[in-house]
């Protein structure tokens, strides 16, 4: 079967910079694979670029989603065929109501699926659900989205939103950092609650707590713009112990 | 660490703010016209059209000797060529509406009603806007006006200003030009000399309206100019929301709108005056549009009384106007809060003046300025504090939205204080709709036009939430409307 992600030899360019130099990538569907690596070595370009952001220039290689090609599909067309991404920096956007906000994407992205709308009493009873499960605060869904959220809060956002959207491919960038003990926990049981054969995560992290709650199928370590190292979840704990000068060595 | 912001090219602002005017059309109806020019004549002419008392024809006659030794206003951070004002026509009526006198709502010309029925606007007393009252004002007459019967049960005068000048022009009298007199600036002159028509509005003691009332204006005619005036007042203790929108046809030629409205409220009266501003805003490379150049007053003249103006700019090839509140009456109370739009070629040069006589007054200045394209986009305001005002309050903030590299957003505040006891306080900011917002946005399955829709009405959510319920719906889409690319 074809896998779900599938990323052949990508180059990609920042601003004449190039920063992913031929990275491979496959994640089947009904997988979760975490991605690791040193600050600055293109995990979060790696994110954007799935999700394709503008001012990310592919040079080479090539991205197939599905089986098909996106590279040249907008972000939104990408979102609405199920590709998610839980921002490392999550964006305020002053004034729009949260639950304003997560509807008006519900229902873009079921217009795009032919399915029919939701309505608002709907809608805020599939909000409430998710909430509830994500022990989420619920006056921050009715302020503006991320406006003025802690840290901890901005992530829990991301997952809440995740959770409303049922993504087929989730990418989680570094959604573990600025979360306290009990918050980890809650967002690691409602990714787990979430994994099914029908759907595949990516998980960004610097750590291997996060690890131990979503136990991942694989683990690939990120370096200077490549995939140098992939493994079982085990490798995470060596890469704990070890750093990630050993994991370079054994490719140079 | 947090990526480098990138901000949004030129390119990509001009697909998502590209704007599609959706009011252009113009209607083929017979009318007639005014030779252009202005003269004593003319304004004669006008007088006599509407069978004018003799105090009101000498009072224009007054304003236009004033008007001729005045110079138009170059203060503005607005730039247009020179208006040539003996090219314009001051007088134009759909012959309909005009021949054997006033009509009632079932005898109006089947091609007004059409006209009305495609600007969203039913001249008919039981539909969608069923809570609202509406005179239509075309071109230089009211053509109709509803609920005016059950209105009046209740002893609330709405009509146009013709009709009031016939049927009650005590009130007229005692309050035109109280507010802005006929002397006040050369729009407000050239307005006095020539207005053709408006509304009226009269509350009278504790009571409390009960319907919005509104007045829609539209241009039709070419190479004329519109003139109404405005008059309201709201008696002792009563209440009045009044919404105005406008609209015109696109032509390439721009056109002038001088408007004057007045607004008096007395002892603890309230009124609260909301504009939808949606005339034709010109081209994309700025050809054609409305001079939208517009004097506003009100004067809270009792004690506790409160005016609140709220506008949303979004039309217009140059706004240039300044509601204001003369804070008179003790504990008075007045508010501003403006929604300006400008994209593609527009200019905005608008804001308030708040001035502080009485004592324990209070003003709140809310202005939301969007500028996209290459839109430039002012604010301008006053806040005075006369000597008497003791423990005067001012509270202002005014925020700028940049949308591409080649808007523009200033701020101009004055400030003149007398009184050593008031209490002022201003904050501004400029921020930019930034790609990694529109990003955000996309990554949830949100169009980018439907996105910076979002982004702008969310920036503007504090003023919007000001307007009448029936109105804020429409606003909203409006801001969003005039962003609306031709992308996708
Ligand atoms: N928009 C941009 N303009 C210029 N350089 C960029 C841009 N985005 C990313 N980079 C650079 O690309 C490199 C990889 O950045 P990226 O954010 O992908 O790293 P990361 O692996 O996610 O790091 P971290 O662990 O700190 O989140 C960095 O050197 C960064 O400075
Ligand atoms: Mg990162």
């Amino acid at each position: 079967m074809t896998p779900l992600l599938e990323i052949c030899g990508l180059h990609v360019e920042v601003e004449g910079r190039e920063i992913l130099r031929g990275l491979d990538l496959e994640i089947p569907l009904g997988e979760t694979h975490a991605v690791m690596g040193p600050n600055g070595s293109g995990k979060s370009t790696l994110a954007h670029v799935i999700a394709g952001r503008e001012g990310y220039e592919i040079t080479k290689g090539i991205i197939r989603y599905g089986g098909e090609d996106v590279s040249e599909l907008e972000p939104e067309e990408r979102a609405r065929k199920g590709v998610f991404l839980a921002f490392q920096y999550p964006v305020e956007i002053p004034g729009v109501n949260n639950t304003y906000f997560l509807k008006a994407a519900v229902n873009e992205i079921r217009k795009h699926r032919g399915q029919p709308e939701l309505d608002a009493v709907d809608f805020l009873s599939l909000m409430r659900d998710r909430v509830k499960l994500l022990d989420f605060d619920e006056d921050l869904i009715k302020r503006p989205v991320n406006e003025g959220f802690s840290g901890g809060e901005k992530k829990r956002n991301e997952i809440l939103q995740m959770t409303v959207l049922e993504p087929t491919l989730a990418v989680l960038d570094e959604t573990d950092s600025g979360l306290d003990i009990d918050a980890l926990r809650i967002v690691a049981e409602g990714v787990n609650r979430m994994r099914s054969p029908e759907r595949s995560f990516l998980v960004i992290t610097h750590y291997q707590r996060l690890l131990n709650h979503i136990v991942p199928d694989r683990v690939h370590v990120l370096q200077e713009g490549r995939i140098v190292e992939s493994g079982g979840s085990g490798l995470a704990l060596r890469l704990e112990a070890e750093g990630y000068g050993k994991a370079a060595a054994v490719t140079a | 660490m947090p990526e480098p912001q990138r901000t949004l090219g030129a390119a990509e602002v001009e697909q998502l703010v590209e704007r599609e005017y959706a009011y252009g059309f113009v209607t083929d109806i017979e009318t007639e016209v005014v030779p252009p020019g202005l003269s004593e004549d003319v304004i004669r002419l006008i007088s006599e059209k509407k069978e004018e008392p003799q105090w009101l024809l000498d009072w224009r006659l007054r304003a236009y000797e004033m008007w001729q030794g005045m110079t138009e206003p170059d203060w503005a951070k607005v730039s247009y060529p020179k208006i040539d004002y003996d090219a314009i026509s001051y007088y134009a009526a759909p012959k309909s509406a005009v021949e054997d006198g006033p009509k009632s709502l079932d005898d109006i010309d089947p091609e007004l009603r059409r006209t009305y029925e495609k600007l969203g606007i039913p001249l008919v007393e039981q539909q969608r806007l069923a809570g609202v009252a509406v005179d239509a004002v075309f071109d230089s007459v009211s053509v109709a006006t509803t609920f005016k019967e059950k209105l009046a049960e209740l002893g609330v005068i709405f009509c146009s200003f013709s009709e009031a000048v016939k049927e009650h022009p005590e009130l007229v009298r005692k309050y035109l030009g109280t507010v802005v007199p006929h002397t006040d600036n050369f729009f407000a002159s050239l307005n006095s000399a020539v207005f053709s028509d408006g509304s009226f509005v009269y509350v009278p003691k504790g009571v409390r309206c009960p319907m919005e009332l509104s007045t829609y204006f539209r241009i039709n005619a070419s190479e004329t100019g519109q003139f109404e005036r405005t008059l309201i007042i709201a008696d002792e203790g009563s209440y009045v929301s009044y919404l105005e929108g406008c609209t015109a046809p696109m032509r390439d030629e721009n056109q002038l709108h001088a408007a004057v409205v007045e607004l008096v409220a007395l002892e603890d009266a309230r009124i609260k005056y909301s504009t939808v501003q949606n005339w034709y805003p010109g081209d994309k490379n700025g050809v054609g549009g409305i001079y939208n150049f517009v004097t506003k007053r009100g004067k809270c003249a009792g004690a506790r009384s409160h005016i609140s103006w709220t506008q949303v700019e979004t039309g217009s090839a140059i706004t240039w106007k300044y509601p204001s509140c003369i804070l008179l009456g003790d504990e008075s109370i007045g508010e501003f809060y403006s929604v300006a739009l400008t994209a593609n070629r527009q200019q905005a040069d608008t804001g308030t003046k708040m001035i502080h006589i009485g004592r324990n007054t209070k003003s709140t200045i809310i202005s939301k300025g969007i500028s996209a394209g290459h839109g430039q986009n002012t604010y301008r305001g006053q806040v005075k504090v006369l000597p008497g005002a003791s423990n005067a309050r001012n509270f202002s903030q005014c925020d700028s939205l940049l949308i591409g590299p080649d808007s523009g957003a200033h701020t101009v505040p004055y400030i003149d204080v007398a009184n050593p006891e008031a209490q002022l306080e201003h904050e501004a900011s400029t921020s930019r709709i930034g790609e990694d917002q529109l990003f955000y946005c996309r990554q949830r399955g949100i169009d980018p036009e439907e996105a910076v829709s979002l982004i702008v009405n969310g920036f503007a959510r504090d003023v919007l939430s000001e307007l009448p319920m029936e109105f804020a719906v429409e606003a909203q889409k409006l801001l969003g409307v005039s962003l609306e690319g031709a992308v996708g």
